[in-house]
């Protein structure tokens, strides 16, 4: 194999490949990317064996051919070529090594054969539609965070995403959660998606998946089995396989009888929220919300460190109520909201609250209280 | 000269007449008189014969026979009774000849659980007395109960003997106290007069008291110190005395300066309380290896609610659930999971150890099965936050409350669940 290639082509290709690859990888083979030359494309395959990423790039194909060679240290290597290098990849078939050049730099690195990789089985897809990269961002960025680490319920460990029916009717929707928080984000269901099983997107593939979408116009296209989930650009592929476990029912967790409402800025109350708990250095900063018409009072008392409290001028007309919650929760929903107000409706101290951005219900989130 | 009766609790400043004084009120001749009785503060408290004495409790036809606990694969004498003592059994004698000794004696396996759960009581009690109680072992303890006198309406050495009388009532064991102005004395004291021994010595006779005695009485002076005390010509106290504090360092090291206080009566270490508990556990060995789930939830519900209780008493939550194992060839397992927020609830702890059985039972069957709460932290932090997705939880914890009230008040088996009959 002989191919030459752009520098800033194949950085943004094995850049994507090291980061599939584990790193504390004890199978050799796995810490390799896989790069394929024919035509006037070379592509670059990496696995964990739970992710697949293939990226084609446009290249001079002088040799067709394969081999693989460690995905960190030649991406440590063509981030360091100056900009603009033109970078040769030669693979003699003979010595076991890949000679990487450009300029005046020569590297020679080991590799390991191309049968040795293991290439992802293909699955039979039982739906297939496109979204735009926008839409696809935003389900799974406002649903991320609150997917769970642990590994006793390994089923919350992605995002849900599955056709759910919403008050306008079916949509596609993302929800995850970890039993304190819960996000649930809806989009207008494509179309080729109504047959979509509902599967559980791990994080590493959500992870992986963000860096298919910085485009906002560009359609991805999306196939999906009971298995497997596959993301598709013009020139990448991730396919991943999916959670196998069943998603909790989540509807019961949302709370349909909230009446107290409270209407605030989210900036000013993330900012005030972050501000109090400044005096806790615990790891669940508990911060104590007192509602009372049209006033709210923000208070962290720490009794090792010190206390604090901040008022806020909100929208509130119920009767009075003190209700507790981890601080970092609070700001991680509240940061989900960037155009209108943010609009929490409690019910008692004890219940979960829920919060979404004015009065649009296609991003809605549960928040479980805290005692304080 | 001030007196205290150990029987009836009576004391004055007074003593009654006479050589061999009895109590004014009850007659008892279990009185303690001494010029400093009610000044003294820092006590020794030493259960006698500890373990043997819990299974006289649990097995009164053993009461008046001579008990050793011990046995086991080591064949040597854990503890015996003061009737096995009086043959000349003692603590870690082969057994063969604590036998020969005593050939009428029962032997009794070690059942720690016991022994544990006995010590906690006594613990508790002296907790109640003084923040500042510092065990040495299961059987003993230092405390301080200096200051102690407002509170209690009582000097020190009144609500001593009132908590070596409760022992004997409430627990069912006797221990010795020994009473003075430091650890050092304090120690040396309540092994004069055991059993159920009360012994005082005071600022004023210390020097006297130790001139003539060996210096093996010092905790810590084991025969290989001994030895090399010898060779120095140090056997009493007295011997002691004579040598400079710079000879003794430069003979003896560290431990010369610590000897040459401790031979004026000098110590001054402090009572601490134990260091903060990092965990909490409790472990069963089962008679026969078992392999049956279901059997093994039973256990391990039990296991759960003794860790949680125990939680609970200390005011204290934990963030992380262990689950110990052993299989049958003594290998051990342990799994660990940290919770998303600590918790004292046996619900809790149950299910999440349950999950760790679940993945473990490829290795069963065991023959050991233990629960542990590590990460500890004040309650007040404890289930702080409920589960959205177990709504439950809440409700079990709730119910758990309730009936943990219900046992405060009615006693530990006024309620339980049927997962504890398994």
């Amino acid at each position: 194999m002989k191919i030459s290639i752009e520098r800033a082509t194949l950085l943004r290709a094995v850049a994507q490949a090291q980061s599939v690859v584990e790193r504390r990888n004890t199978i050799p083979i796995l810490a390799n990317v896989l790069i394929e030359a024919e035509g006037d494309t070379a592509s670059f395959r990496a696995t964990d064996l739970d992710i697949e990423v293939v990226d084609r790039a446009p290249a001079k194909v002088e040799r067709a051919g394969a081999t693989t060679v460690g995905a960190v240290t030649l991406h440590e290597i063509v981030r360091k070529l100056p900009d603009g290098a033109l970078v040769s990849l030669t693979d003699d078939g003979v010595s076991g090594r890949l000679t990487v050049e450009a300029g005046r730099s020569n590297f020679s690195l080991a590799t390991l054969p191309r049968e040795d990789f293991p290439v992802m089985a293909s699955a039979e897809y039982s739906a297939e539609f496109t979204a735009k990269s926008g839409v696809l961002r935003r389900l799974f960025d406002k649903s991320k965070f609150a997917i769970s680490t642990e590994e006793t319920r390994y089923y919350l460990n992605g995002v849900y995403m599955h056709v759910a029916d919403g008050e306008d009717g079916r949509m596609l929707r993302c929800v995850a959660t970890d039993g304190h928080r819960l996000a649930r984000i809806d989009a207008a269901l494509p179309a080729g998606a109504e047959a979509m099983p509902g599967i559980i997107v791990p994080r590493k593939t959500v992870g992986e998946l963000r860096k298919l979408l910085d485009d906002d116009e560009a359609e991805i296209g999306v196939s999906v089995s009971e298995t497997k989930i596959r993301f598709a650009t013009t020139d990448i592929t991730l396919t991943s396989k999916v959670i196998d476990g069943t998603f909790p029912d989540y509807t019961r967790v949302i709370p349909k009888g909230n009446t107290r409402r409270l209407e605030v800025d989210a900036k000013d109350f993330a900012r005030a929220v972050d501000r109090v708990a400044t005096v806790s250095s615990e790891r669940s900063r508990a911060v104590k919300m007192q509602l009372d018409e049209d006033r709210l009072i923000l208070s962290v008392n720490a009794p090792d460190s010190g206390n604090a409290e901040e008022e806020l001028a909100v929208a509130y007309a119920d009767e009075r109520l003190e209700i507790g919650f981890n601080a970092k929760y609070l700001l991680e929903i509240a940061s989900q909201v960037d155009r209108e107000n943010a609009v929490f409706l409690f019910n008692s101290s004890g219940d979960p609250t829920l919060m979404r951005e004015g009065n649009d219900t296609s991003a809605v989130y549960v928040v479980m209280p805290m005692r304080v | 000269m001030p007196s205290l009766c150990r029987d009836c609790l009576s004391h004055s400043d007074a003593t009654p007449p006479g050589a061999a004084p009895r109590c004014a009120l009850c007659r008892s001749p279990r009185l303690v008189v001494h010029p400093e009785l009610f000044e003294l503060g820092i006590a020794h408290m030493d259960c006698d014969a500890f373990y043997a004495s819990v299974e006289k409790r649990d097995s009164p036809e053993l009461r008046h026979l001579p008990v050793i606990v011990g046995g086991g694969r080591r064949g040597v004498v854990t503890t015996a009774c003061y009737i096995a003592r009086i043959k000349g059994v003692r603590s870690a004698m082969p057994m063969f000849q604590a036998l020969r000794l005593c050939p009428e004696a029962v032997i009794v396996k070690p059942r720690f659980d016991a022994y544990a759960e006995a010590s906690r009581a006594v613990r508790d009690m002296m907790n109640a007395l003084t923040p500042v109680v510092e065990p040495l072992s299961l059987d003993e303890a230092f405390m301080d109960l200096s200051g102690t006198a407002r509170l209690h309406g009582a000097p020190p050495a009144v609500m001593l003997a009132r908590l070596t009388a409760r022992m004997q009532s409430e627990i069912g064991i006797t221990g010795s106290i020994g009473l003075s102005h430091n650890k050092f004395l304090a120690k040396i004291a309540s092994d004069l007069d055991k059993p159920r021994g009360f012994s005082v010595i005071g600022a004023a006779q210390t020097a006297e008291f130790l001139r003539e005695r060996p210096v093996s009485l010092i905790w810590g002076v084991g025969a290989v110190t001994q030895g090399a005390l010898e060779r120095a010509g140090i056997r009493s106290f007295a011997d002691l005395l004579r040598w400079e504090k710079r000879d003794l360092v430069a003979r003896f090291g560290g431990m010369g300066e610590r000897l040459w206080h401790l031979a004026r009566g000098h110590d001054r270490r402090r009572v601490t309380a134990n260091a903060p508990t990092r965990g909490l556990s409790n472990e069963t060995t089962f008679d026969t290896d078992l392999g049956d789930v279901e059997i093994l939830d039973g256990h391990l519900w039990r296991l759960a609610e003794k860790v949680c209780g125990r939680a609970k008493a200390r005011g204290l939550a934990g963030g992380v659930v262990t689950l110990k194992l052993k299989r049958h060839d003594h290998a051990l397992l342990a799994r660990r999971l940290t919770l998303r927020q600590p918790t004292q609830i046996a619900d809790n702890v149950y299910r999440t150890a349950r999950a760790l059985l679940d993945q473990s039972m490829d290795a069963a069957p065991f023959r050991l099965l233990g629960v542990g709460l590590g990460a500890l932290v004040p309650a007040g932090r404890a289930d702080a936050s409920g589960d959205l997705l177990d709504p439950g939880a809440a409700r079990r914890a709730e119910a758990e409350r309730a009936a943990d009230a219900i046992r405060a008040r009615f006693g530990a088996g006024a309620i339980v669940k049927g997962r504890a009959l398994r």
